[in-house]
C-alpha cells in the first residue's frame, strides 16, 4: 500500500527538518520526502498536523510472560500505538524474568506473532534480577537484547555492578540503571516530606535515588562504560548528571511525563493511582527536571508504563503495587506541560521522545530520511479530548489522568508503512 | 462555654480533623456537651440512633477505643457489632473495600474503622454509602481522640483560644499528635511539639506548630501538655532511644512539673506506660485529667455517631 501524506508540518530533528513537506510511504519504507509530491497513492491530508518519526518508548512494562492479566504484548503495543509510539523497549521484570538467551528468543517469537508495534527487548543485568551474578551480556546481545537493566531494583552489590559495566563496555550493550538504595527507601510509599508527614505515610527520600545515581555514574566512569539512568525524579540527580556530563562521563538519562506533571501533593486523597516508584516529588524537583530537559541533561522522555489491575490497586495505599500506565497519555501530557509552556519546542519534544531514545538504544528509528522504516506519527497538536477510563486500550486502567482534558492527539500512526491506527 | 455557632452537619464521614472547619469542630464539641449530660443520668440511654446499626471494624487491637465506641453507640440505642480482623501483615482473603461493601450489603449505617494503614478510612469512605468514622488509621489521624482531648481541655480551662499546649512524645508516628495539632490550631491554640530529633516528622512546623527537642522549654509556659505513649509496637526501624533514656529526657515526673504552671493540665491518650513517658505519681496526681478524658470520650463519640448518622443522603 502506498501512502502520500501531504501538507503536514514535517518535524524530523535527526535530519534537521521542520517544514511543510509531503511524505511518500511505500513498501514499509519512507520512499520520498519533499515539497509538493504527487503520486497515485492513498492520499492523507495532514494540513495543520505534525508529521514526525514514530515515538520510541525506551521504558515499558509489557508484563508478558507471567502477568498477562495486567498487559500482554498485544494489548501493550495497541496502547503504544494509540499514544503515537511505534517502538517500545520492554523491561525484563516479567515472570520469569528475561535473564537468559532462551527466554529472550522465545519472547521474540511471541513478539513476532502478536506485537502491533516494534518491541525491543531489555534483558536483565543479573540472573533472576537478584543482584548476585551478572548475566552473560555477550549471549544476551546475541539473543537479541538491545540493553540490560534490573529495573524495579538496583544492583546493590558494587562489585557485581562494576563487573556488569565492564562487560557492557566490552559487548557494547547498554546498561540502564534503576537507581534506588533500598536500604534508604525501604517500606516508603511516597516522597519523603511534609505531605507524607500530613498523610502519615512512610517517605522515600530523594537521597535514596541520587546517592545511587552518584554511585552508578562513578562505577560507569571506572569501567569506562556508558550508562543510562532510568526515571530520574529528583533535582539532585539532575545536578549530579549535569556535572558528570561536564566531566565527559558517558551518561544519558530519561524522565517520565508524570514527574513533569504531578507532585507529591497529588497523593493527598490516598489515591493509589498516584503511587509509583520513584514517587511523585516536589515542585522544586519538577522545575529542575524541566530545566534538565531544556539544557539537555535529560535526553529522553520514557513512560515507565506499568500496568496493574484494578483489584491490585484498589487497596490500602501501603499495599498497592507501585506504577501507573503511561503509553496513551505521554505525548499529550508533554505537549501540554512542555511545548505549551514554552520549555521545549515541538522539534525538541520529538527529539526527546523519538530521536534520542532510538539513538541511546542503538536502534534504527527516529528518522524520516528516505529509506528509513516508515514508522510515522501524525499528531493534531491542537485537538482537545477527555481521557476517559473507557477509552483506555491498555488492559490495565491505572492512570491518575483519567477524566483529564488533554491537548495534542495522535491522529494516525504508521508502523512499518502499515496504517496501524487511524482516529481521523 | 462551648461556642454555639450552630451549623448543619453535612459530612457523612469523620476521617480526620484536617478536613473539618473550626465551626464543624465546635459543633461536635457543642453536641458532645449535651450528650455528656446523658452519661450522668440513672438511665444512660437516648433513642437517637435507635434502629441504626454500627459496626466496629478493627484491624488493629484496641480495647479502650473499641469499648468507648461500643458504649457510645449503645447509649444512643444503636445495635453494635464488633468485627476484629487478624494482623495486617498476614492479611489474606478479602480486601478492605470488599469487606466494606459486604458490610454495606448488610445495611449497616456506620462503620467505625481502626486500621494500621494511613488512609484506609479515606479509601473505605469512597467505596461505601455508609458513614465511616476513623477510630485511628496508621500514623494519620485519630480524630475522636483529639476531640475528646480538646473537650476535656476546654472543660478544665474554659477555652482553647490562646492556650499554650505542648504535645510530647513520638510525634512522627502519632496519629493522636496530628489530629490534636489540626484541632488545636484551628481553635486558636498555640501548639508546641517536643520529641527527640529522630521522632520529629519532616515539615511538621508547616502545620503551624513550634518545634523543640527540649522538654523543659516545651512545658515551662504550657497551660496543658498532652503526653503520648511510646509506640513500641508500631515502629520497627530502631529509631527509639531506650525506655530509661526516654524517661530521663522526656518523661513527665513530679520533679519536671516543678517548673510548670501550678494548674497545668496533664493529658495522656492512654494506655500509659508508667515510668516511661509519665511517672505513676503524675498519672495519678492532681494535674492529671486522664480519667476524665476517658469519660468525655463517650460523649464525644456519641456526638460524632449522632451527627454522621443524621446526614441527609
Amino acid at each position: 500500500m502506498k501512502y502520500l501524506i501531504k501538507n503536514g508540518r514535517v518535524i524530523d530533528p535527526a535530519n534537521k527538518i521542520d517544514d511543510i513537506l509531503d511524505i511518500l510511504i511505500w513498501d514499509g519504507k519512507i520512499e520520498k520526502i519533499g515539497k509538493l509530491l504527487s503520486d497515485k497513492a492513498q492520499l492523507i491530508d495532514a494540513k495543520g498536523m505534525i508529521v514526525a518519526p514514530g515515538l520510541v518508548d525506551m521504558h515499558t512494562h509489557l508484563r508478558e510472560p507471567g502477568r498477562e492479566d495486567e498487559e500482554t504484548i498485544l494489548t501493550g503495543t495497541l496502547a503504544a500505538i494509540k499514544g503515537g509510539f511505534t517502538s517500545v523497549a520492554c523491561m525484563p521484570n516479567t515472570e520469569p524474568p528475561l535473564d537468559n538467551p532462551a527466554i529472550i528468543r522465545s519472547l521474540k517469537d511471541l513478539i513476532k506473532k502478536n506485537a502491533k508495534a516494534n518491541v525491543f527487548i531489555i534483558g536483565s543485568i543479573t540472573e533472576g534480577r537478584a543482584g548476585k551474578r551478572a548475566t552473560d551480556l555477550h549471549k544476551m546481545k546475541k539473543a537479541g537484547a538491545v540493553a540490560v537493566s534490573d529495573d524495579g531494583s538496583s544492583v546493590d552489590d558494587e562489585a557485581v555492578m562494576l563487573s556488569a559495566l565492564e562487560q557492557s563496555r566490552e559487548e557494547a550493550l547498554l546498561i540502564i540503571g534503576h537507581c534506588e538504595d533500598r536500604k534508604l527507601s525501604a517500606s516508603g510509599v511516597m516522597n519523603h516530606g511534609f505531605t507524607a508527614t500530613k498523610l502519615g505515610l512512610k517517605g522515600i527520600s530523594s537521597e535514596s535515588e541520587y546517592e545511587r545515581v552518584k554511585r552508578d555514574i562513578e562505577l560507569a566512569k571506572r569501567a569506562s562504560a556508558r550508562i543510562h539512568i532510568a526515571h530520574v525524579s529528583t533535582k539532585e540527580s539532575v545536578d549530579i548528571m549535569r556535572r558528570a556530563r561536564g566531566e565527559g562521563v558517558k551518561v544519558t538519562a530519561e524522565t517520565a511525563p508524570h514527574y513533569l506533571t504531578l507532585t507529591e501533593e497529588c497523593c493527598a486523597a490516598y489515591d493509589t493511582y498516584t503511587k509509583m516508584n520513584p514517587p511523585l516529588r516536589s515542585e522544586e524537583d519538577v522545575e529542575e527536571l524541566k530545566r534538565g530537559l531544556k539544557d539537555g541533561t535529560i535526553d529522553a522522555i520514557a513512560t515507565d508504563h506499568a500496568p496493574h489491575t484494578d483489584s491490585e490497586k484498589d487497596v490500602e495505599f501501603d499495599f498497592a503495587p507501585f506504577g501507573i500506565i503511561g503509553l496513551e497519555t505521554a505525548l499529550s501530557l508533554c505537549a501540554m506541560e512542555l511545548v505549551e509552556k514554552k520549555i521545549l519546542s515541538w522539534p525538541e519534544l520529538i527529539t526527546k521522545m523519538s530521536v534520542n531514545p532510538a539513538n541511546i538504544l542503538g536502534i534504527e528509528r527516529g528518522s524520516l530520511k528516505a529509506g528509513s522504516v516508515a514508522d510515522v506519527v501524525i499528531i493534531d497538536p491542537d485537538k482537545e479530548y477527555t481521557y476517559t477510563k473507557d477509552s483506555i486500550v491498555s488492559r490495565s486502567k491505572n492512570s491518575p489522568f483519567i477524566n483529564w482534558v488533554l491537548k495534542g492527539k495522535v491522529a494516525k500512526v504508521f508502523v512499518g508503512g502499515r496504517l496501524a491506527s487511524d482516529s481521523g | 462555654m462551648a461556642n454555639e455557632k450552630k451549623i448543619v452537619w453535612t459530612k457523612k464521614d469523620l476521617l480526620g480533623l484536617e478536613y473539618l472547619s473550626r465551626e464543624e469542630i465546635e459543633h461536635i464539641l457543642y453536641t458532645a456537651a449535651s450528650f455528656k449530660e446523658v452519661t450522668t443520668r440513672q438511665i444512660k440511654k437516648v433513642p437517637a440512633l435507635r434502629g441504626k446499626t454500627v459496626v466496629n471494624l478493627f484491624y488493629e487491637p484496641s480495647t479502650r477505643t473499641r469499648i468507648s465506641f461500643e458504649l457510645a453507640a449503645k447509649r444512643l440505642s444503636a445495635d453494635v457489632i464488633n468485627v476484629g480482623v487478624e494482623s495486617s501483615s498476614v492479611r489474606k482473603g478479602e480486601t478492605l473495600i470488599d469487606t466494606g461493601k459486604n458490610i454495606e450489603a448488610l445495611k449497616i449505617d456506620i462503620i467505625v474503622v481502626r486500621h494500621d494503614c494511613s488512609g484506609a478510612p479515606n479509601i473505605l469512605a469512597r467505596s461505601v454509602k455508609a458513614s465511616v468514622v476513623n477510630a485511628g488509621d496508621g500514623w494519620h489521624e485519630h480524630p475522636t481522640q483529639a476531640l475528646l482531648d480538646i473537650f476535656t481541655l476546654r472543660s478544665k480551662l474554659g477555652r482553647i483560644e490562646g492556650l499554650d499546649v505542648s504535645i510530647i512524645g513520638d510525634i512522627a508516628h502519632s496519629r493522636v499528635a496530628r489530629s490534636n495539632i489540626w484541632g488545636l490550631t484551628k481553635l486558636g491554640a498555640k501548639v508546641t511539639v517536643c520529641a527527640p530529633k529522630s521522632l520529629i516528622p519532616e515539615g511538621i512546623e508547616k502545620m503551624g506548630v513550634k518545634v523543640t527537642n527540649d522538654l523543659d522549654e516545651a512545658i515551662r509556659e504550657a497551660d496543658a501538655i498532652n503526653v503520648l505513649r511510646m509506640q513500641l509496637e508500631r515502629d520497627t526501624s530502631g529509631v527509639f532511644p531506650t525506655k530509661i533514656d526516654f524517661f530521663r529526657q522526656y518523661g513527665i515526673s513530679e520533679e519536671r512539673l516543678k517548673i510548670c504552671k501550678k494548674d497545668i493540665v496533664v493529658m495522656h491518650p492512654g494506655p500509659i506506660n508508667r515510668g516511661v513517658e509519665m511517672s505513676s505519681q503524675v498519672a495519678d496526681g492532681q494535674n492529671s485529667v486522664i480519667l476524665e478524658q476517658v469519660t468525655n470520650g463517650i460523649a464525644v463519640r456519641m456526638a460524632v455517631l449522632y451527627l454522621v448518622a443524621h446526614v441527609k443522603r
